[in-house]
């Protein structure tokens, strides 16, 4: 009588379906550098977009950075983020211990979800984070429908 | 224009956990430029999102630690469609090569970047420093 024993991975579905898993974020590592999933844009801001029922929000890390130095356009759907950030040199013969921050340009296009009405964004810039508010068309409003009793 | 630097995406380090956290949330390291003259040490620390009111700068003789508490991240009725980057709290903390002078420490927070400024001296004591809001 053959005994059965759940360390067997082809008998315990959980244990192999994790075995899988690991391999396969391994491999992505490989592939990719740790901490980057395939996905992720290589263009810099990253951003984070979220909705509520009137606006489209559109928020990007950029510390350290003068508002007078951002564009931002709307164009066709898409939203246009372009700008500098500029780290100034200090004055006096200095030393560097560590030196992480980067200066530079940057300029992304982001495809809105849905289209804007480019009369109506807004952004607005508090604390290092960038945020573009846009009016969601009247179309693109949720509406809630009465159902008819007949 | 001298040079073009284009920016390169750079995904937020998380913080090594040391003890448990009572506060929700993830715990980034800030990018920092640290940088030294014969007379001080001064720190630069990029934390996003976090108001200068909510930041804490904690020195004791060589030992320093910086952290900040984000605000919100996004309205009460908004949500999320798209996240690329994870928002959070920051801390790193660091040895100091020289004893500084904690009168004498300048701390000024404006777009999300801590400036500070520790001027070295050869005696110091435990002692916590207020934030300027800048």
């Amino acid at each position: 009588m053959p005994i059965v024993t759940f360390s067997d991975p082809f008998l315990d579905p959980f244990r192999e379906m994790e075995r899988l898993q690991r391999r396969m974020s391994r491999l992505f590592e490989e592939s990719f550098g740790p901490g980057l999933a395939p996905w992720r844009p290589g263009v810099y801001p990253l951003v984070n977009i979220s909705e509520d029922q009137d606006n489209l929000y559109v928020r990007a890390e950029l510390p350290g950075i003068k508002s007078e130095a951002l564009e931002i356009t709307v164009h066709e759907g898409n939203l246009i983020l372009r700008g500098e950030r500029q780290i100034p040199t200090e004055e006096k013969q200095v030393n560097y211990h560590r030196r992480e921050r980067e200066s530079g340009f940057f300029r992304r296009v982001i495809r809105l979800p849905m289209p804007v009405n480019p009369d109506k964004v807004e952004a607005s810039y508090k604390d290092g984070i960038l945020t573009v508010k846009m009016a969601k068309p009247e179309e693109a409003k949720p509406r809630q429908i009465q159902v008819k009793a007949e | 224009m001298a040079e073009e630097k284009e920016l390169k995406v750079r995904v937020k380090e998380e913080a090594p956990a040391k003890a448990e956290r009572v506060r929700p949330g993830r715990v980034f390291l800030p990018a920092v430029d640290i940088f030294e003259t014969p007379e001080a040490i001064t720190l630069v620390a990029d934390m996003p999102g976090v108001p200068p009111d909510k930041v804490t700068v904690d020195v004791r003789d060589n030992h320093l630690v910086i952290s900040g508490e984000i605000g919100p991240t996004m309205g009460a009725k908004e949500t999320m469609v798209l996240q690329e980057y994870y928002t959070g709290d920051f801390q790193r903390e660091f040895h100091l090569g020289a004893i500084i002078d904690q009168a004498g420490i300048q701390a000024t927070m404006k777009e999300g970047v801590l400036r500070l400024l520790l001027p070295k001296v050869a005696k110091a004591r435990p002692r916590k420093i207020e934030v300027k809001v800048a």
